[in-house]
């Protein structure tokens, strides 16, 4: 199925918004899809946050074509260099079956479907002598396992070089979460636990706040060894290493503390199955209650699916989609008929 | 409301604020901790403390104190009022002198410091020279006498502090015309009393500590008349007319001295040892009052036999035959006798003694037959028995107070009726609001009710519950009941009892319902009180039952306390709040929660096992929950096995450096020299240290799980008629909250009233709610239709609470030690939450729905919610919003029993231990405030001296 419609070049809007629209046109509101657009090389390129987003319309002339996928049946090998120019082979593979059969593909899965263990953010925002670390605690059984101890550094006041106490990282169990990440390491200074600063608190309030914050840790060190620190002209190079999280540049509390899909509480009733307690209805009695409602959104966002043994290999359904990025004097939204087959 | 909703600044929102919320400090209840020194003004009849940490408080008439803190917090050695003067002079052990004045400002009494002064030597002088050891204030308000350690004597001037150097009375002046071989046996030493001749103020009587004894004369600057005492002296008092006087010895002596013109170097008229022949402890004061009838009063602290009574802290009262050695629970700080201080009045006349002892104040009435104790007004020992729990009820009926107050006066026989003698001043503070109980739970099995209305904590009944129970202790055992012959012949007087006879006994929880007169106490054995109060005394059967909470546990094994013994048939209870009901938990663990709905007579009691809920209409248990997690080894084998660990790994550690000293000590041998032993334990210290910086302290950062122990500890039980299971009936119900985290909420059915009796009261679990921080849940609260809290049971019958709203939707509040969360009912559903240590740090550790009315207008008040932080931080935190409003420091946060031991009333007040002995008040609310405002006034016959201050020596002059 094709669809035609335009979109404002200079101001493109998030890509949340720009998937609620696709789903709209396509009259398929509560399909999961995957969402992918040829640049100028020919390559099919995924398009999944706002920043790929953003480079894809860029990069439109003027007529950007997407393609969309069922999520379920997607072909992930389509994604990558060169892969129009493969689609033949692709084809051919179809058409010849056995060919397939020689050259098993390698299934590397969408890095949506991975479930992040942890990352470093905000590279963009942060000095170069500092790391934010997001820890994923989940559901997991593996411990976080790290200890901190109360320290002191030296600082640049206005009154000169200060020893000022801080807290620190003191130990690292072997195995835990803080370990295997390899981000974290005996002695960095912690600076900030998701978005609050630590100065001025004491251990034990520090700990406090960890231990509350443990199903979604974020800490910012100042790292002990400061030569594996993230170079941050990396970020002109793709949206690899960068910040989806959180771009603004002051780290105000609300931003860090975004909603973990499964810190919900747990409900039996009647002495039933134990259930998750969902979020009560939006009723607009409160601005609390609104941001409930957008918190949910982005919970929904991030439901990851644990993907690894998926069969990932069906280019059957899927729908592919061609779009055209009008001059910025077409206000509104167009849908023509023109359709495009495989 | 609507737009007080909106966060960030709304300036309608912070005006309101300003009107509603206030934090104030009001007025420190109880008895001073480590009180140091006592002083009394005859003239305002105003008594005052100073403490060891450089407090100093004054109290008058009930309502009247004031309070002041030296900025240096030392110890308070001594305190002296300004005869006839509105100020006070303190000593502290640092040898500075403060001058304190009473002040009116804007229509109330103020204390304040007005100056401070040190005595300075001339250079190179030890600092022997100038320790001030006796403070005389003259009679003339303009000097200050200051007796010191090297037996010199310094006149400073008053107010300002300035040393009148000419007027220094030497020791070698006064030693000028003393017989040389008593001079060659003993020199000055020290002054250890200084007293003005009562008729003459130009004669001043200097008693140095070798014994030495000189009046001296300071308009000729000489000495007049030598006493030559051969013993160690304490202390001097002067009789009335100063035609003798009395010295007292460290020997237990006391001698009477003649003074008169004729004989410049008398010998004493009378020695006596009052408790020889034995040696004696000292005497370390004395007063020697007259009377009407010839027979004086003697009146002396200590001079015990030393080897038999030389641990008593006692204080003789000898009035002819009369003989008593009133014997106090602890050591005793200072004392003074009221007696008649008009100038004009021929006798002494004593009415009353009140004693300082370290833990209690304790006045006797000299004028009554028997001389008994009189109640205090203020400065209750809150800690004669450990407080273990605290519970508030604030706005009391009249009917249950006149009830409570009619107990406890049946109890009170034994004290005088003799009105309150310490009457300075007076009380301006408006009439209490309301009339308010602070319930305080003691080690001993005590509840006492004290009237916390006012700025007095009053005791007004104790309750206690030992007599339900079998104990080792003998209850006939009266430390009164001493034979007619006994010498010396003793009698304890006081309540400080900190010795508890069994900790099984202590009171953890105590629950009262203000309407119906029933309360529940819980303790630390696992049982649960019910009781109801009977103006009259009675005998009868405390219903027993035992819950057993453990249920289908396997593989338990309690390795508590057992449990309490109970008094097999019927028991004999006074008039006051009677037990009807004993619930037993087992295993017999600290009742943890308690909750009493008198309503439905139910009452729900939790433990570290679980929870149970009894009837105590039907006197039926009717059910019980197990909260353990099967994983939680740790309660399962009892709190001991943890206690005992520890107990373990400090017995090890102790063993650790003994034998390491031990080795150490081994290594040094016979021959070795000091400086090698401190060698040796230098490096011992040394590795120590090291051993410490090894192992800095450091914090686990771990997610709480459901395999932690002690999980399934109930914090938390609450009664509600609300919406459990569908929304067109609502139903009584009871939730309870645990340490993991987990909410139980179970339906009730209470039979109606005219069936109570016939139908039993059924309970099904309707709901669990396991929160995934897992923090220990503090609070659980139902808000009606219009979000206000429930009211109490009982509440809308006496038409003292709106009913509730039942058509609206009612939602549940849940405080966990980290979180606010609100829910809705009955589908729960989660609402609004507020995640205060995630963004703070801080951790929920008290937690009340407090009323908060506008100081501005009467029609407007609000509920909040009042919440206590393990930072020692209050906060006020809006309902049902969940918007913090307003945070106050309050309390240190290393102040851990501070913090445990505070309550919230339901008005925006609280209290907090600030010592074993004393509570803080304070309040939040602008419009409940209760704070000491009182005016000392400066009687008339002084304000005209007050006029011609300058001409008071000439006055003094002629007056004599």
């Amino acid at each position: 199925e094709f669809r035609r419609f335009s979109l404002e070049r200079s101001k493109p809007g998030k890509f949340e918004e720009f998937y609620g629209l696709l789903q709209h046109v396509h009259k398929i509101p509560n399909v999961d899809v995957l969402v992918g657009y040829t640049d100028i090389h020919g390559d099919l390129l995924p398009i999944n946050n706002d920043d790929n987003y953003h480079k894809a319309v860029s990069t439109a002339n003027p007529l950007l074509r997407i393609f969309i996928q069922r999520k379920e049946d997607a072909d992930y090998s389509a994604f990558g260099t060169d892969t129009m120019t493969r689609k033949k082979n692709v084809l051919s593979n179809v058409l010849r079956p056995d060919n397939h059969k020689k050259k098993p593909h390698i299934v590397i899965s969408m890095p949506q479907d991975f479930r992040p263990v942890s990352s470093i953010i905000d590279v963009d925002i942060l000095p170069e002598t500092h790391r934010r670390v997001r820890l994923y605690k989940y559901g997991t059984d593996k411990p976080l396992g790290f200890y901190i101890r109360d320290g002191s550094s030296v600082r640049v006041t206005p009154h000169g070089l200060e020893k000022v106490p801080g807290i620190f990282i003191s130990r690292l169990v072997p195995g835990g979460l803080a370990q295997s990440t390899g981000l974290l390491a005996v002695n960095d200074e912690v600076l900030e636990v998701n978005g609050i600063e630590v100065s001025g608190k004491s251990l034990d309030q520090v700990t406090d706040m960890m231990i509350a914050n443990s199903r979604n840790l974020i800490i910012t060190v100042r790292p002990a060894n400061q030569r594996n620190n993230v170079v941050r002209n990396s970020r002109t190079s793709g949206s690899s290493g960068q910040s989806t999280e959180s771009s603004l540049p002051s780290s105000t509390p609300n931003i860090l503390h975004e909603e973990e899909s499964d810190e919900e509480d747990i409900i039996i009733e009647d002495s039933g199955e134990p259930q998750q307690i969902p979020k009560a209805a939006a009723a607009s009695e409160s601005l609390e209650s609104l941001t409930q409602i957008e918190l949910l959104h982005e919970s929904t966002q991030n439901g990851f699916l644990p993907s690894l043994e998926m069969n990932l290999n069906h280019s059957a359904g899927s729908i592919s989609m061609e779009c055209e990025v009008r001059d910025p004097d077409h206000k509104s939204l167009e849908e023509d008929g023109t359709i495009i087959t495989l | 409301m609507r737009r007080f909703l909106r966060p960030g600044h709304d300036p309608v929102r912070e005006r309101l604020k300003r009107d509603l919320f206030q934090f104030n400090k009001t007025v420190e209840h109880g008895f001073p901790h480590q009180p140091s020194a006592l002083g009394y003004s005859p003239f305002l009849r105003l008594m005052a403390i100073g403490t060891r940490s450089g407090a100093v408080k004054l109290y008058g008439a009930p309502g009247v104190e004031f309070m002041g803190l030296h900025e240096e917090n030392n110890t308070v050695m001594q305190i002296h009022f300004i005869p006839d003067q509105c100020q006070l002079v303190t000593l502290l052990d640092d040898n500075s002198l403060h001058l304190w004045s009473l002040r009116q400002h804007s229509g109330a009494s103020e204390l304040r410091e007005e100056h401070r002064f040190t005595l300075k030597g001339p250079p190179g002088s030890p600092p022997s020279a100038t320790q001030v050891t006796a403070v005389l204030p003259h009679s003339s308000r303009e000097v200050l006498y200051l007796g010191t350690e090297s037996g010199n004597i310094f006149v400073v001037e008053l107010p300002s502090f300035r040393v009148l150097e000419d007027r220094t009375i030497t020791s070698e002046a006064v030693l000028q015309r003393v017989p040389e071989d008593y001079c060659n046996r003993r020199s000055c030493e020290l002054v250890e009393a200084l007293r003005e001749h009562p008729k003459n103020p130009d004669q001043i009587l200097i008693g140095y500590s070798r014994g030495l004894i000189v009046l001296w004369d300071l308009q000729n600057n000489k000495v007049t008349h030598h006493f030559l005492g051969s013993q160690q002296l304490e202390n001097l008092y002067w009789q009335r007319d100063g035609s003798k006087f009395i010295s007292c010895h460290y020997d237990g002596s006391y001698t009477q001295w003649p003074v008169s013109s004729e004989n410049r170097q008398p010998e004493p008229l009378e020695n006596l040892v009052p408790y020889g022949p034995f040696p004696c402890k000292a005497i370390s004061k004395i007063y020697w009052q007259t009377t009407k009838n010839g027979l004086p009063y003697v009146i002396f602290q200590g001079g015990m036999p030393r080897a038999s009574y030389g641990d008593r802290h006692s204080i003789s009262v000898v009035h002819g035959s009369q003989q008593t050695a009133f014997d106090f629970t602890s050591r005793v700080i200072d004392f003074f006798v009221i007696f008649s201080s008009e100038p004009t009045a021929e006798f002494d006349d004593p009415s009353a003694m009140v004693v300082l002892a370290e833990e209690e104040l304790v006045v006797i009435d000299l004028k009554t037959a028997g001389w008994p104790a009189v109640h205090p007004p203020y400065l209750a020992s809150l800690h004669c028995s450990a407080i273990t729990c605290s519970h508030h009820v604030s706005n009391i009926p009249l009917k249950l107070w006149e009830r409570i107050i009619s107990a406890g006066s049946k109890q009170n026989i034994h004290y005088s009726n003799m009105p309150w003698p310490i009457d300075g001043g007076t009380n301006i503070a408006p009439d209490p609001p309301q009339r308010d109980l602070l319930l305080t739970g003691h080690e001993d099995g005590t509840v006492r009710f004290w009237d916390a209305s006012g700025v007095c904590l009053h005791l007004l009944y104790k309750l206690s519950t030992v007599r339900v129970f079998l104990t080792d202790a003998d209850p006939n055992d009266n430390m009164n009941t001493l034979g007619e012959d006994e010498w010396p012949p003793l009698r304890k007087v006081g309540t400080f009892d900190p010795y508890s006879d069994d900790p099984r006994l202590g009171i953890q929880k105590i629950y009262l319902c203000k309407y119906s007169g029933y309360l529940a106490v819980a303790g630390t054995a696992g049982q649960v009180l019910v009781m109801e109060l009977n103006d009259e005394d009675a005998e009868h059967v405390v219903d027993h039952a035992e819950a057993d909470l453990l249920q289908d546990q396997e593989g338990y094994r309690w390795k508590g306390h057992e449990k309490l013994k109970t008094q097999d048939g019927s028991v004999r209870f006074e008039a006051g709040f009677q037990p009807f009901v004993l619930v037993q938990c087992q295993p017999p663990a600290v009742v943890t929660s308690l909750a009493l709905h008198s309503e439905w007579k139910l009452v729900a009691f939790g433990t570290s096992h679980g929870f149970g809920l009894f009837d105590h209409q039907q006197k039926r248990l009717v059910f019980v929950k197990c909260t353990l997690h099967p994983s939680d080894q740790l309660a399962l084998e009892g709190p001991l096995s943890r206690v005992k660990s520890l107990k373990k790994s400090l017995r090890q550690s102790f063993r650790r450096i003994r034998r390491s000293r031990v080795s150490s000590r081994k290594r040094q041998g016979g021959s070795r020299s000091a400086s090698e032993v401190q060698e040796a334990n230098a490096k011992f210290d040394q590795d120590a240290l090291q051993e410490m910086e090894l192992a800095p302290v450091q914090r686990k950062i771990e997610a709480r799980s459901a395999e932690d122990s002690f999980t399934g500890f109930v914090r938390t039980l609450y009664f509600a008629d609300t919406f459990l299971r569908d929304s067109s009936r609502h139903c009584p119900s009871l939730w309870a909250g645990t340490n993991g985290g987990t909410v139980y909420a179970f339906c009730l059915r209470v039979p109606p009233a005219e069936r109570r009796m016939d139908e039993p009261v059924r309970a099904e679990q309707a709901k669990e709610i396991q929160l995934m921080h897992r923090a220990p849940v503090v609070g659980i609260l139902v808000l009606d239709g219009r979000s206000i809290p429930l009211p109490e049971p009982l509440e809308v019958a006496h038409d003292l609470s709106k009913s509730p709203d039942m058509q609206g939707s009612h939602q549940l509040l849940v405080v966990s030690e980290e979180q606010f969360k609100v829910f809705t009912l009955p589908k729960v559903s989660s609402k609004l939450k507020l995640k205060l240590t995630a963004l703070e740090g801080c951790r929920v550790r008290k937690v009340t729905v407090a009323n908060f009315g506008s100081c501005k207008t009467d029609d407007y008040s609000e509920n909040d919610l009042a919440v206590l932080t393990n930072l020692g931080d209050i906060q006020i935190i809006s309902l049902p919003f969940l918007k913090l409003q307003i945070r106050y420091p309050c309390i240190r946060k290393e102040d851990v029993s501070g913090i445990a031991s505070c309550v919230f009333t339901k008005y925006g007040q609280g209290f907090y231990l600030i010592s074993p002995s004393e509570f803080e008040r304070f309040s939040l609310s602008t419009k409940w405030l209760v704070e000491p405002r009182c005016i000392v006034d400066i009687p008339e016959v002084t304000s005209n001296n007050h006029v011609h201050k300058k001409s008071g020596m000439e006055n003094a002059a002629r007056k004599s």
